[in-house]
């Protein structure tokens, strides 16, 4: 355990680790309580051709990853209920891997990094793009700081919010895009497939635990890092996948947290 | 002053022809229930009334002035879609959230929006339920807090929209005599939107009956009657009184429950 700050990857990990945690506790918490959990894992689907697809063509994954996401996150808040329709979205998320797919074919070189993009490489994050996360990060708080209020009451009441003057349009894709960005930074860390992992589970886990927003949104956050924090030690010492223990604490939360619920009262029938 | 007049009005719905030369108006102060089966028109009229959607003819008022959206003087109860029992937020955050929420900004309720919520909440008497999560509450108590939240901002006027949905006949009772009460306090119109005439009998001055595009508006025994409610559903009708509850018929099917079932 001493010697795990000695390495420079561990210490770039653990950065990006609170960084991403941070940005995925916060955002994921409206999420979930929007009820649209589902576009987390959409986004980051089209995210992979973009990935791939940047790398294809010589360009950071990157920067192709959150182009295709935040392009993706604005459709579907222009589109809003409309865009609820499973077997459509089944398709274009099996669209988006079946065209990965494909550019890796084109590129084979970049086909040893096919497996950080679907699952993560967080013990393989250099100093700058620490740096490139932790500017996006502040963006994205700062953004959603500034749109948390007509975004809360759109999620809880979209009508009342829209008779009483919200643009729920704009609010909803402006935040859309803040889960693009987020998604795209948390692939980083789990990938593509896991992204539910740290956007979803410690979000949904702190709804069950709190009955206020600013309590809430603290304790999402806290479970995201601590969670990530765990299992980058648990991976250090195993030598197991950080990505596999994300995915194991945030169920193992999650179930936990159904067991022991709120502290409050007693659901009267 | 008229809480609400329609003069003439004609409104559509996707493309469709919900309303057609309807006029009617209803008092400051009257309890009125808004009938009609699935797709007559309940919820576009409200829209309309809350000036989210134009009117393709004719003209309306509300509290004398023409319908705009965003008006703090109209109190909405929208039609529960989603249910709110995975929601980990308290009741009193719900009702908050209502009250400046169209600002920007983190939700940090000012001393006077805090007052405003607390109000709300004793008004419906909801202020011991404040402080639980709204996934703890009993469908009762949920509309409740409802309730609370379109009472934010000091409405003149009321719309809700199928408060009664999914509850058992105590709550409905309970809900329908606690808005009409909060109505008679506040002295303002309410316009109370139900598949069902029955659970509405014991508070209702006048009822308005939407089908067909058209509407009927008055006492309970003038609209609730086989030639009136014959020409909004285009069909024969029958309305049977039995102890007190009322009835209403087409070839032997009750239409009413039916369309609740079916709702539901």
């Amino acid at each position: 355990m001493s010697t795990i700050f000695d390495y420079e990857f561990m210490r770039n990990a653990f950065y990006a680790c609170t960084i991403v945690g941070i940005v995925s506790g916060a955002v994921g918490y409206f999420l979930v309580l929007r009820g649209q959990t589902f576009a987390g894992h959409a986004l980051s689907h089209v995210g992979f051709p973009g990935a791939t697809g940047a790398g294809l063509i010589g360009l950071s994954p990157f920067l192709g990853l959150t182009v295709f996401t935040v392009a993706a996150g604005i459709g579907i808040g222009l589109l809003g209920e409309r865009a609820h329709r499973d077997v459509a979205i089944g398709i274009v998320l099996t669209l988006s891997l079946g065209l990965g797919l494909l550019f890796l074919h084109f590129y084979t070189a970049f086909a040893s990094q096919a497996t950080n993009v679907l699952f993560g490489n967080v013990l393989g994050i250099s100093l700058r793009t620490v740096i490139v996360l932790a500017v996006l990060a502040v963006a994205i708080l700062v953004a959603l700081v500034l749109i948390a209020r007509p975004l809360l009451f759109a999620s809880l009441q979209p009508e009342l919010a829209e008779a009483r003057g919200v643009p729920i349009t704009l609010v909803s894709t402006l935040f859309m895009v803040l889960v693009a960005v987020a998604t795209s930074e948390a692939v980083q860390i789990v990938g593509v497939l896991l992204v539910f992992a740290l956007m979803v589970a410690p979000a949904a886990t702190a709804l069950r635990l709190t009955s206020g927003v600013g309590a809430g949104v603290l304790t999402s956050i806290a479970l995201a890092v601590v969670i990530a924090w765990i299992s980058l030690t648990l991976a250090f010492l195993t030598d197991w996948p950080t990505s596999f223990w994300i995915t194991a604490l945030g169920a193992a939360a999650y179930v936990v947290s159904g067991l022991v619920r709120r502290p409050s009262g007693a659901p009267e029938a | 002053m008229n809480a609400i007049e329609f003069d003439k009005v004609t409104l559509t719905y996707g493309g469709r022809r919900v309303l057609s030369d309807v006029s009617f108006s209803i008092p400051q102060g009257a309890f009125v229930g808004l009938l009609g089966a699935n797709g007559a028109g309940k919820t576009t009229m409200l829209r309309a009334i809350l000036g989210l959607i134009k009117p393709a003819g004719g003209a309306i008022s509300v509290l004398g002035k023409a319908p705009t959206r965003g008006n703090a003087a109209i109190g909405y109860m929208p039609q529960a879609r989603r249910a709110l029992g995975d929601v980990g937020i308290s009741g009193l955050d719900f009702v908050l959230s209502a009250a400046g929420g169209h600002r920007w900004g983190w939700p940090v309720a000012s001393a006077a929006e805090k007052e405003a919520a607390w109000k709300a909440l004793e008004e419906v008497g909801a202020g011991d339920l404040a402080r639980r999560p709204l996934g703890e509450l009993s469908g009762g108590e949920r509309q409740r807090i409802l309730i609370a939240q379109s009472l934010i901002g000091n409405p003149q006027l009321l719309l809700l929209d199928e408060p009664l949905i999914s509850l058992d006949a105590g709550h409905q009772r309970a809900i329908i005599d606690l808005v009409h009460e909060i109505g008679e306090r506040l002295g303002i119109a309410v316009l109370f939107c139900s598949h069902e005439i029955n659970p509405l009998l014991r508070a209702v001055d006048r009822v308005l009956y939407l089908g067909k595009g058209k509407a009927a508006i008055g006492s309970v025994d003038e609209v609730i009657s086989g030639p009136v409610l014959s020409k909004l559903y285009g069909t024969h009708i029958n309305v049977v009184r039995v102890a007190g509850r009322i009835f209403v018929m087409a070839d032997d099917v009750e239409l009413e429950s039916r369309a609740h079932v079916h709702d539901l």
